[in-house]
């Protein structure tokens, strides 16, 4: 194991207090590089998204070559390098989702907005994404509303909340720590 | 620790025994996205009001089962079951409990969805509230443990489990006895023990639950492994995208430390184990060990060629242990209860019983357990109950991305490993879907081949290009625009990318066109030949559909 415990030498890119939340994530682990995944989550639970200085600040932090923050941060769907609209609403597109209706959700909303899968409006009020299966198989099809899983959703359903993001006065949110699919809470707004 | 254990049996029993009624409201994933969350809420504030707070409690626990009916209240004074239960309904519960269940809101608990399961891994799922290890232990749980740490060898534990006839329960198959004694044959003083909870099948959501709804099961499962192998420190690798199961796993983990079971000394005995949570980050690919290895790493989850196994060279090169959620879940009642009970259910080849999660078109979707060996006409038809409206059942899929679509004629085979793997499916970790006349073959082959070249890692060629071929391939024929030759390179390509790819991602990519091909191809002749979908679900090209063809209906399902 790749033990190499020591103080953070290199400082946050600027005085947010988010910062504390992302190096108390690498102090817990010893600032060891096999944490990166843990951090890059700890970055985008505070943040959002992951951005580039946040991706050169956690390279130099855990000593790790820009390339590998790089290609680890690219290589899984979780993690998102641009941010978020200010609501966000999840498709799930698992199999039992899939044959009970979600390409038609896709669709409709595709059509309504003009948005497709991890596209946000121009209006940066709603972005759209889809998740390969929330586990929700038994709710089909089934979607996440800012966080809130809701079953058994219909095209006109999905539509209308989205409506209502776009319209509405900036609404309350969910807390951004409900679900992770509640990532990007408003945080760059 | 045993005289420890005991005491906290007892006060549990005594405090629960103070209530007359106990209302069980079922706050797994699925029932709180229905609203559980604020039913209870409201339950809790009706006995409130009614004065009853000293009569009645109400809890919150796992998995009730049918999540099709969620929220699900259960009172367990009166064995009456509710379904669809809304906050307005509450007063009614909480009135009827001094009196008459109340009828209208009953889900009949006599069906053979209830009836025809043999819970062993959900035995204590919407029984115990999962957020307290009081009541795991008051259900017998640590028992085991305490006992294989005192009374047996690590010797004898791995004996129990290869006794029980265990076979891995992500999907392998491969048996679990057999894979303890190897990492515990492994030299070195440094061994780990891992939890595949990369649930990433679309379409079963068995980890989950098992997580959300008895978490201490998989650590006691785990701690017990460690014994048995030699290893002092455990990792869970779990899904993002679970928040309440990490959730529940978080709190589980710290409260058995509290108790003394997780720690430096275990049980107040020399071994010592600890466990982390380790998250996963959506990849599909990860839930293959040796790039779940990597992940835990830190790195990118590439999986790399075996042998060697991990089970000699795995975490930081480290003997490692990997088994699944479910597989750890059925440790402590092989402990508690002996090898050779468990050994007694199920079939020759494959033991005890097995978890699955249905979905799809049929009634009741959840979550069920069944000895292996039942038949997918019993699962399907009677603890399923049939597709809705009386529909016909045309396929079943097994085994998600990796797996294969079953056809009704073949239902009436038993569900062992080995019977799913002559019909050309696998097991999998267990998720059912069952597709109606609805369903496009060719269009849900072209839905797991999207899949697997989405998640494709890009390591080898065969699968990184292949997915890719055949996927167009099959674009092109349920658009109506291909020849019977692509079909032809479609197999070829099967054929190729099954034999040369890397890992199990690739090696297993082409079963569910196998598979489709093998029980449907008229189906993908329909599309070439004559350029229609007979379930009416492909948008056939305009330029090339036939005018009578009836291929625009769109594909949509409404419900």
């Amino acid at each position: 194991m790749a033990t190499n415990p020591r103080q953070s030498a290199v400082d946050p890119p600027s005085d947010d207090k988010r910062w504390r939340i992302v190096q108390a994530a690498m102090r817990r682990n010893g600032f060891r590089r096999d944490a990166l995944i843990e951090t890059l989550h700890a970055v985008q639970e505070s943040f959002g998204y992951l951005d580039e200085e946040s991706l050169r600040y956690v390279a130099r932090s855990l000593r790790a070559p820009m390339s590998h923050v790089y290609g680890v941060s690219t290589f899984y769907h979780f993690f998102s390098l641009k941010p978020a609209g200010e609501h966000t609403c999840v498709v799930c597109t698992g199999t039992a989702c899939y044959i009970k209706g979600a390409p038609g959700l896709l669709d409709a909303v595709g059509k309504e907005f003009h948005i497709g899968d991890g596209e946000t409006t121009e209006d940066g009020k709603v972005s759209l994404l889809t998740a390969r299966c929330l586990g929700s198989c038994g709710l089909a099809p089934a979607a996440v509303f800012d966080g809130q899983v809701a079953g058994k959703v219909n095209r006109e359903a999905v539509v209308e909340r989205l409506h209502a993001w776009q319209n509405g006065p900036a609404a309350v949110k969910a807390s951004p720590e409900s679900s992770p699919e509640s990532e990007g809470s408003a945080v760059y707004a | 620790m045993r005289e420890k254990l005991a005491e906290i049996k007892a006060i549990e029993e005594d405090a629960k025994a103070q209530y007359t009624h106990t209302v069980n409201v079922c706050t797994a994933a699925g029932c709180l996205s229905s609203g559980a969350a604020q039913v209870k809420e409201a339950l809790g504030k009706e006995v409130e009001r009614s004065g009853l707070e000293r009569w009645c409690q109400v809890k919150g626990v796992g998995c009730l089962g049918l999540c099709t009916a969620g929220p699900l209240v259960e009172v367990e004074s009166q064995s009456a079951m509710y379904g669809h239960v809304t906050v307005e309904d509450t007063p009614a519960i909480v009135g009827g409990l001094n009196t008459k269940p109340v009828e209208r809101l009953r889900v009949p608990t006599g069906t053979p969805f209830f009836l025809r399961q043999n819970r062993i891994v959900l035995e204590n799922s919407g029984r115990i509230d999962p957020e307290r290890i009081e009541e795991y232990i008051a259900a017998g749980g640590y028992s085991g443990l305490v006992t294989a740490l005192t009374e047996m060898t690590p010797a004898q534990v791995i004996d129990e489990v290869t006794a029980s006839g265990l076979r891995g329960r992500g999907g392998g198959g491969y048996p679990t006895g057999l894979k303890w004694t190897t990492v515990a044959k492994a030299p070195g003083p440094d061994k780990y023990v891992i939890c595949n909870a990369d649930e990433g099948d679309p379409g079963a959501f068995m980890d989950r639950s098992v997580l959300e709804s008895d978490p201490h099961r998989v650590i006691e499962g785990m701690i017990l492994a460690g014994y048995a192998v030699g290893a002092s420190q455990g990792y869970v690798y779990v899904r993002a995208e679970y928040p309440l199961a990490i959730e529940h796993l978080k709190k589980a983990i710290s409260q058995a430390r509290r108790m003394g079971l997780l720690g430096r000394s275990v049980a107040e005995t020399t071994f010592g184990f600890n466990i982390d949570i380790r998250l996963g980050a959506g990849a599909f690919v990860c839930g293959e060990e040796t790039a779940l290895i990597a992940s835990i790493e830190g790195k990118r989850g590439q999986p790399r060629p075996r042998p060697p196994y991990p089970a000699e060279y795995g975490l930081w090169g480290k003997p490692t242990l990997i088994n699944n959620v479910e597989s750890f879940a059925n440790i402590p009642p092989i402990i508690r209860n002996g090898g050779e009970w468990y050994a007694s259910l199920g079939t020759e080849k494959s033991k005890g019983t097995k978890v699955f999660a249905l979905a799809g078109a049929i009634t009741n979707t959840g979550i069920i357990e069944v000895p292996m060996g039942t038949s997918l006409q019993e699962i399907v038809y009677e603890i399923g109950g049939g597709v809705p409206g009386g529909g016909r059942c045309k396929a079943v899929q097994t085994g998600g991305p990796s797996g294969g679509c079953i056809p009704d004629a073949y239902l009436d085979n038993p569900v062992d490993y080995d019977s799913l793997r002559s019909l050309g499916s696998i097991m999998g970790s267990g998720g059912m879907i069952v597709m109606d006349d609805s369903s496009c073959m060719v269009d849900v082959a072209k839905y797991f081949m999207e899949f697997c070249m989405t998640e494709s890692c890009g390591k080898c060629v065969p699968c990184r290009v292949g997915t890719v071929q055949m996927y167009r391939l099959l674009d092109k024929i349920s658009t109506g625009r291909a020849t019977l030759e692509d079909l032809a390179l479609l197999e070829n390509l099967c054929d190729m990318v099954q034999n040369t790819s890397l890992c199990g991602l690739g090696q297993t990519a082409p079963n569910p066109v196998v598979s489709t091909l093998r029980y449907f191809r008229d189906e993908y002749i329909a599309h070439i030949e004559e350029k229609r979908c007979p379930a009416g679900v492909c948008k056939i090209h305009s330029s090339v559909a036939q005018t009578d063809s009836p291929s625009y209906a769109v594909a949509e399902v409404a419900q």
